[in-house]
Formats: structure tokens, C-alpha cells, sequence
């Protein structure tokens, strides 16, 4: 064996001399090891060249494993290194879909995530995503979406900031009582990402503009804070064959779910079909909510929405997800189509 | 018979899933799941539970 490898050193050591290219040097040398290898393999055992070359094939394969193992590390970490190197390059955003270096530089995060990377990334700087509601689920979605570099944001609410609000509604600060919501959710998501464009709509989510308004948008999310607005919603999101990420919460409890009819699930009326009496179902502002649950349910309301944009993972299609935020407890039940859905039953 | 309703143990009287609304004082317009799979309104009366089953009762919430 040490025959071999006096034989590698030597070959080496001539190449040098001689001012061989490097590279050509590791080719010979790695064709010296190939044909050892080989010789090992081929050669019946006690054969002399194969005692003379170190008598088992075993300890050379090792020894070629570890060397690509060395060679793939070399690779990634330069690789690494050029990929960093490039997004501290700063310069201006690109129009037509490229990524400046400081969107690269700001986007690296989500860009080494093997689910998303570069091509996740840029369906995030194309997708058109429609938020109901400014209000407790409404600013942790907005602002996570905002500074995933989600491309264009419209926000739909009628509401004006208020004082009761802030306990939870984190987009909002204390100089924003007073203002619409959808303003003051409009500047700190612009804020805190000027890549993307905001759109606001100040008013309640009606009949008379829903389809309008959905049709300028992808994927819908439902953070509204009323059953009217809910079941608007999904009838409109149905009809047009768009996922609706619904989120909500009572108190210390919350649900999430992707009611996405493309893939046969089933959509919100299936599993609620009536809105429970006025008065058994209180709102927010009746019953009260932990302040740190819409950031739970409405950060996994932009996390479903980053997967159902990128095709990462499995959203939770046909599936809803309770967290019960008093026990720490998250539960997860398989949701069904009903066939006499008036929404998307079969018609 | 020892159900788990929405996550807590409890001993109950009913033997299906409509019964076990009932006595939970839950009215019907509730969303039902048994061992985690979602049971549709038409097909409580006729559900009958087991010992140790997991039924997650939940109620439309329209808080956001
Ligand atoms: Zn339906």
C-alpha cells in the first residue's frame, strides 16, 4: 500500500517539476488510484501485484469515499462562500422578474431552504395575495408576507385603529389611532419591505365587490372578524376556483385551514354550514383574546400561504389545525367534502 | 365510557356522537371529528362511539 502511495507522491512531484496543470495532476493521480482499485478487484487473492498493493480492495474503496466526501465539502463550502459573497454586492432592484443583489442579499434566508430556494423565491415576487381583515390575524400575515417579499398585497378592512386594538393588533402602533387600518398596515409593511407593492381598500368586503376584487388576486386569506364576511368569502373564492386560508379565534383557541377546491377538498360551508345564532359565537372585542394568538394563528396563516404559493411541503389542504393556546395544545383533524354543500357541492 | 372531548378525558353516558352533543350541551351547529376525522351532521345520529374515541367538538369562531 505504501508502494502506491510513494508512486502517487512521485507522479506528483514530476507534474511539478515539470509545471503540469494541477488539475491534469489529480487526474493522473486519480486514475493511479482507479487502476489499484481495479487490480484489487480483478486479481485473484494472494496474487503478488495485489500483496505488492496492499491486499484488500476494502480499505481503497474507504479511502476513495472519504476523498469524494472532501471533494463534495470543498465544493458546497465554495459554493456557499460565492453565493454569499454575491449578495453583499449591493445594487438596484431589477425590474422583469430578476433579483437585485440587495433582494438576493435580503431573500438568502429563504433562498438555502431546499424547499423554496431561488425558484420558491421568485414565485413569491409574482404572487398576488388578497388579506381580509387589519385587524389581530391580519398584521402578523401582512407583515410576514411583506417581508417574505410577497410581490403585490392587497388589504381589505373598513375599520379605524383603535385605542382597544393594540393589545394585540401588532401592525398598528399608538400614533395610529385614528387612522384606517389598511393605512396604517400599509406603511409599516412598506416599511418594512419597499420591494412590494401594497394595496389597501378601506371599506367592507361586500357582494357587490367581492368577485371584482378577487379576481385581481391569487390566493385569498380570511382574518375577518364576522361570519358574514366568512361565508362571503368562501362562495367567491369557490366560484373562482381560488385557495382561501382561513384562520380563526376565540379567546385562547384558534383554527387554521386551506379550503382550496382545485384539489377536491372540501371548503368552509362544508364544515360549518350555519353560522351559530347572533350572540352564541362572540366576537373579539365580546369575549376577549389572549393578545400572542392571532401572531400564532395569523404567522401560520402567511406560512401556509408561503407554501401554497412555492409548492413547498403539504399545506394543510383538506385539513384544520387547532391550537388551544391555554393548554399549549395543537390538534389536527382530516376535514371532508359534503356532497350537499350548497357552496361546492356537486351541482 | 371514557371519551376524549377536545382534548380532555371525560366519563360520559352517551353511546353516539349526537347523544354526546347533547349531553355536552352543545347545540348542532357545531363542526364534529372522531379519532380526527370530520363527521358531517347527517351522520351523528348514527355514529356510535367507543371507549377511548377522540371527538373534537368546534364551534364556528369568527374572531380575527
Ligand atoms: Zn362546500
Amino acid at each position: 500500500m505504501l508502494l502506491v502511495f510513494a508512486v502517487a507522491a512521485a507522479l506528483w512531484g514530476l507534474g511539478w517539476v515539470l509545471d503540469v496543470p494541477r488539475r491534469s495532476r489529480i487526474g493522473v493521480v486519480a486514475g493511479l488510484f482507479l487502476v489499484v482499485i481495479c487490480l484489487q478487484l480483478l486479481l485473484p487473492d494472494g496474487h503478488p501485484v495485489r500483496e505488492m498493493t496492499g491486499t484488500s480492495p476494502a480499505l481503497w474503496l474507504l479511502l476513495a469515499g472519504f476523498g469524494a466526501v472532501a471533494v463534495f465539502y470543498g465544493r458546497f463550502v465554495s459554493g456557499m462562500r460565492a453565493k454569499v459573497l454575491n449578495a453583499e454586492r449591493e445594487g438596484p432592484a431589477k425590474p422583469g422578474g430578476a433579483f437585485s443583489d440587495t433582494e438576493l442579499e435580503r431573500y438568502a434566508r429563504h433562498i438555502v431552504l431546499r424547499e423554496l430556494g431561488g425558484p420558491g423565491q421568485k414565485r413569491l415576487k409574482q404572487a398576488r395575495v388578497l388579506v381580509i381583515g387589519a385587524g389581530g390575524l391580519g398584521a402578523p400575515a401582512l407583515q410576514y408576507l411583506a417581508a417574505a417579499g410577497a410581490a403585490t398585497i392587497g388589504v381589505i378592512d373598513d375599520d379605524v385603529v383603535e385605542n382597544a386594538n393594540l393589545q394585540r393588533q401588532v401592525i398598528h402602533r399608538d400614533a395610529d389611532i385614528g387612522m384606517p387600518k389598511v393605512f396604517s398596515a400599509k406603511q409599516a409593511m412598506e416599511a418594512q419591505n419597499p420591494n412590494v407593492v401594497v394595496r389597501p381598500y378601506h371599506r367592507r368586503l361586500t357582494e357587490e365587490i367581492a368577485a371584482e376584487l378577487f379576481a385581481d388576486y391569487d390566493l385569498i386569506l380570511d382574518g375577518s372578524d364576522n361570519f358574514d364576511t366568512r361565508y362571503l368569502a368562501n362562495r367567491v373564492a369557490v366560484a373562482q376556483g381560488k385557495p382561501l386560508i382561513s384562520g380563526a379565534l376565540s379567546q385562547w383557541e384558534g383554527q387554521i385551514s386551506v379550503f382550496d377546491p382545485q384539489f377536491a377538498g372540501p371548503c368552509y360551508q362544508c364544515i360549518f354550514p350555519e353560522a351559530p345564532a347572533a350572540g352564541l359565537a362572540p366576537s373579539c372585542a365580546e369575549a376577549g383574546v389572549i393578545g400572542p394568538l392571532p401572531g400564532v394563528i395569523g404567522s401560520m396563516m402567511a406560512l401556509e400561504a408561503i407554501k401554497v404559493i412555492t409548492g413547498a411541503g403539504a399545506p394543510l389542504r383538506g385539513e384544520m389545525l387547532i391550537y388551544d393556546g391555554l393548554y399549549g395544545e395543537t390538534r389536527k383533524i382530516a376535514l371532508k367534502r359534503r356532497d350537499d354543500c350548497p357552496v361546492c357541492g356537486a351541482a | 365510557m371514557k371519551i376524549i372531548v377536545n382534548g380532555d378525558p371525560r366519563e360520559v353516558a352517551a353511546t353516539t356522537l349526537s347523544e354526546l352533543l347533547a349531553e355536552c350541551g352543545y347545540s348542532g351547529r357545531v363542526a364534529t371529528a372522531v379519532n380526527e376525522v370530520f363527521v358531517g351532521s347527517s351522520a351523528r345520529i348514527d355514529l356510535a362511539l367507543a371507549d377511548g374515541d377522540r371527538v373534537e367538538i368546534l364551534a364556528p369562531m369568527q374572531g380575527g
